[in-house]
């Protein structure tokens, strides 16, 4: 374990009944980075949060934050924020209440700070939180998981039921806050498109698996759309390339590839195009458990 | 002060887009040496992007002796654009529009122009510079 890592997971499974959730899940997010965890629906993210700030027990593996079982006891505790799925808070309080809760609560606890970003916001803080717009819900959730000063903080689906200008606002503000502290973010999510510019790390989980974990620059540095005709498709590639997804015509042959190294010079008729964000996460949703067991990202590095 | 805008549909990287937006500030007066630029929260926030994005934008500015940071915090425009890049500019875009007229008449289209210049840059540099 290096002192670089702000959240390392290894072997990690959970169990429901006879269903694993999560399985042989193994990653390492290391500090300063803001993370994006996708994948659909059911494919494990809420639990691999739950695991990561101590709310469930592992059936397999481990997860440590800072090098700390989370389950530990206060002192891991206490550097890690979480933010739950649709920003549960009591909605009877108000924010200016919940800002107090939180300072009994907490052993560190900036109460100062969460008012002068809720008044920045212009949200009112002597209102039932349950009277606000879901923006500013979320927005106070935020606020009180930032009040904690948390070296990593977990938000678990935190914009998928804001709208646009909800979803850029909360966005801006998490922006904001990562920028003036060192606090490392591990947020998921199934909207892609809202966090592209924002996180320089990736997590694709799917079927309880993880099937890419790594640096989004290196990732879109390593893989390349490939196109050319189908039937040179085997002399091309000539075991050269990892083929994540392929999709075929009667003519073309259409691969996303990963490549070995350094981009080799394509066979005849072949050409090359970089990669978005999306199209990785797209190919390897797509490729399933069959790209797993290939793709150890920041893991085989270590 | 400069107010940086993302190209939503562009593919450019966005720390290249920031990056590009000084140059093109630079060049056309709108912001001169001497002027600071925003704060990487602020541009974060902002834009509501990555605030590695940013500082790895102004790193690349600093490298090319465009800004320097100064203590008490701070990103300052130190170099200009202007000078003999701008001379040798005009000379080689002479060039390129006798080229484009001699890929004319040889029959390729716009289409096939832009790709084949695609193509060239991208395997030119694709050697000399890590992505």
């Amino acid at each position: 374990m290096t002192d670089d890592t702000a959240l390392q997971v290894a072997g990690l499974g959970k169990r429901y009944g006879r269903t694993w959730a999560l399985r042989d899940c193994s990653l390492r997010l290391p500090i300063g980075r803001i993370a994006a965890l996708v994948g659909p629906n059911g494919a494990g993210k809420t639990t691999l949060l739950h695991l990561a700030v101590g709310l469930l027990r592992p059936d397999e593996g481990e997860a440590r934050v800072f090098g700390r079982d989370p389950r530990a006891g206060r002192e891991a505790l206490a550097d890690i924020g979480f933010v739950a799925q649709d920003t549960p808070l009591y909605r009877d309080f108000s924010a200016a209440e919940l800002v107090k809760l939180g300072g009994k609560l907490n052993r560190t606890w900036d109460a100062a700070l969460a008012h002068e970003r809720l008044s920045r916001l212009d949200i009112p803080t002597g209102r039932a939180v349950g009277k606000l717009s879901g923006g500013q819900r979320a927005q106070v959730a935020l606020a009180l998981a930032l009040a904690k000063r948390p070296r990593l903080l977990l938000l678990d689906e935190p914009i998928a039921s804001l709208d646009p200008l909800a979803r850029h606002e909360f966005m801006q503000t998490l922006m904001g806050a990562v920028s003036e502290t060192d606090t490392t973010v591990l947020l998921s999510s199934h909207l892609l498109a809202d966090l592209e510019r924002a996180c320089d790390f990736l997590i694709v989980l799917q079927k309880a698996h993880v099937q890419l974990s790594g640096d989004v620059d290196d990732l879109l540095a390593r893989h390349r759309t490939l196109i050319g005709p189908r039937e040179s498709e085997a002399s091309a590639l000539a075991g050269t390339f990892a083929v994540i997804r392929a999709s075929r015509t009667d003519r073309q042959s259409t691969l996303l590839v990963r490549l070995p190294g350094a981009m080799p010079a394509l066979a005849e008729g072949w050409r090359a195009q970089d990669v978005n964000l999306e199209d990785l996460v797209l190919a390897y949703l797509t490729a399933g458990s069959e790209a797993r067991t290939q793709t150890q990202g920041e893991l085989a590095a270590k | 002060m400069i107010e940086f805008v993302l190209d939503g549909r562009s593919q450019v990287a966005t720390y290249m887009q920031l990056v590009l937006q000084v140059k093109q500030a630079l060049r056309v007066g709108l912001v001169r040496p001497g002027d600071q630029l925003p704060r990487v929260r602020d541009v974060a926030q902002q834009l509501a992007i990555n605030p590695n994005t940013v500082l790895k934008a102004y790193r690349e500015l600093r490298l090319e002796g465009l800004t320097e940071g100064r203590p008490g915090g701070g990103t300052f425009l130190v170099g200009t654009l202007a000078g003999p890049s701008l001379g040798s500019q005009a000379e080689l875009r002479d060039e390129l529009v006798g080229w484009l007229g001699r890929a004319r008449s040889a029959g390729l289209t716009r289409e096939d122009i832009t790709a084949l210049i695609e193509t060239t840059v991208r395997s030119t540099f694709d050697g000399t510079e890590g992505n």
